[in-house]
């Protein structure tokens, strides 16, 4: 029990110092060739943020078959099916942390990213938000979601 | 390098790709309530000042066959309970000066046709004024009455009831003169990317209508048919609160039904619906 709050405590320390801030990314053409956190990817993790309404919510707007059992899947975008052979890690990274890099004025959020917004709220409340926003994903579900894509091979 | 072409390859493939949500457009199908009024709610000219429209198409044709279908006929129609309501306040008296609407506008259908130029400038307020406004107008300054809320149930029900006397007429809203400014302003606002999420109302409802985003089948966000009656919600409902529950949706801090930007707001967005018909109380999911 202790343990497991103490080991907590130090993953969190740890990926606090490795991990890069959302305004210190560097985007190359739109790719983002190093980890955000230097910690690996957990896929299985990925696939949960992309179906998550709260969290990435990806399948609002992109249909993945490799995710049969996730209703509704929207078509905003384009399916996902095969991304990691049109795209490589990198790009993968910058795409996911903030599209607009890559694709001029998409309408694919930002999810790496503290601003600047317009009237932005406190997620979904309609209310302003408190204090300063987080990006909608932390680094770590960045490189999950990065690491789950990397899968889609068709 | 950014990639622009890229997107329109890619709405190609989301196309061909007929999967788990298959891409449908909105359904070709027609609609005359109670076999008697016909609803324009499809045009293929879009107002020249509408930039990103080359048709209009009106709510209805994005909801399901059972939700079409409940606005044929009056009886299946469960917007009309609210008209029904609203009747009964139509004719009660209410206020210091003891009187009701019907002493002075007579029967409801005395206000056929004012629905279609809703939002109007006012020239003796000097200012935008949208449906609810004016029924306020009358009740406090007429009746000697309390104003109602903008989303009082009274008060949608009575936006219901003076909508559907116009019902199959075209919306024909002032774009300009005094109408201008508050025009422009909506329109800006129409553009403009709220949010966490960054979207704006034109990427949902120019750019997207007839894909789904999740469950919903996004429509053009024409406000012809409203108030509509929400089946998810079991209650009618206003206009300037589906923009609040849009902005909401983009991870923004909305604004307030009633608010001077929500006037400015619905007065662009009913534009865009010059020439369907008004449609209101319809039904949608
Ligand atoms: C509101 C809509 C929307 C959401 C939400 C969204 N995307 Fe996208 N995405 C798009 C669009 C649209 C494009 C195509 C690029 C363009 O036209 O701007 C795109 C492109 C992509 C691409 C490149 C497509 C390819 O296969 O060639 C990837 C990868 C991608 N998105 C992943 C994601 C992931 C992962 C998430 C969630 C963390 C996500 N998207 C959320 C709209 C969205
Ligand atoms: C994130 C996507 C999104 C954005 C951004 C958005 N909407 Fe919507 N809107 C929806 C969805 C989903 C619905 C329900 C399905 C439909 O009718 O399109 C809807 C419905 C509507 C309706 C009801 C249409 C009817 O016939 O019942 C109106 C009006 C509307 N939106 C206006 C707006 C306006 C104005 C804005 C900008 C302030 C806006 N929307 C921004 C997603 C969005």
């Amino acid at each position: 029990m202790k343990r497991h709050i103490l080991l907590g405590l130090l993953l969190s320390a740890v990926t606090a110092t490795a991990e890069t801030a959302p305004a210190a990314v560097t985007f190359e053409e739109g790719a983002v060739a190093q980890s955000l956190t230097g910690v690996a990817g957990d896929p299985a993790e990925g696939a949960k943020v992309m179906s998550n309404r709260a969290l990435g919510n990806c399948v609002a707007c992109h249909t993945v078959s490799a995710m049969p059992d996730v209703a509704f899947q929207g078509n905003v975008g384009p399916s996902l099916d095969g991304a990691a052979e049109r795209w490589e890690e990198a790009q993968l990274r910058g795409i996911v942390s903030d599209a607009k890099m890559t694709f001029d004025g998409s309408v694919m959020p930002s999810f790496y990213k503290t601003g600047p917004y317009i009237r932005p709220g406190d997620a979904f409340t309609g209310k302003a938000p408190e204090g300063e926003l987080p990006p909608m994903l932390t680094a770590q579900q960045i490189e999950d979601v990065v690491a789950y894509l990397l899968t889609l091979k068709e | 390098m950014k990639i622009k072409t890229l997107a329109g390859t890619c709405a190609a493939a989301a196309l061909a790709f007929a999967g788990l949500s298959a891409w449908a457009g909105p359904v070709d199908d027609t609609l005359v309530i109670n076999e008697e009024i016909e609803i324009v709610t499809h045009t293929t000219s879009a107002p020249d000042y509408i930039d990103g429209l080359s048709e209009q198409y009106s709510g209805w044709h994005f909801r399901e066959d059972d939700t079409r279908d409940m606005q044929r006929d009056d009886f299946d129609n469960p917007g009309m309970l609210g008209v029904e309501a609203a009747m009964e306040d139509w004719n009660t008296e209410d206020g210091a000066e003891g009187k009701s609407c019907a002493s002075c506008h007579e029967a409801p259908e005395s206000m056929a046709g004012v629905r279609t130029q809703m939002p109007k400038f006012s020239e003796t307020k000097g200012t935008m004024m949208t449906l609810e406004m004016y029924i306020n107008e009358c009740r406090t300054e007429r009746m000697g009455a309390e104003a109602w809320g903008w989303d009082d149930a009274a008060m949608v029900n009575m936006t219901a009831l003076i909508s559907s006397v116009s019902r199959g007429m075209p919306v024909n809203v002032a774009v300009d003169g005094p109408a201008a400014p508050f025009w422009e302003l909506g329109k800006e606002m129409y553009y403009t990317r709220y949010g966490q999420l960054e979207l704006s109302c034109a990427n949902c409802h120019e750019q997207n209508y007839g894909n789904f985003i999740r469950a919903d089948h996004l429509s053009q966000g024409q406000v012809n048919g409203f108030p509509v009656y929400r089946l998810k919600d079991a209650k009618l409902s206003s206009i300037h609160n589906r923009f609040k529950g849009c902005i909401r949706d983009t991870r923004a801090e909305t604004f307030k039904p009633g608010s001077p930007e929500f006037i400015a707001l619905e007065t662009y967005v009913a534009s865009r619906g010059n020439g369907l018909s008004v449609e209101g109380p319809s039904v949608r999911n």
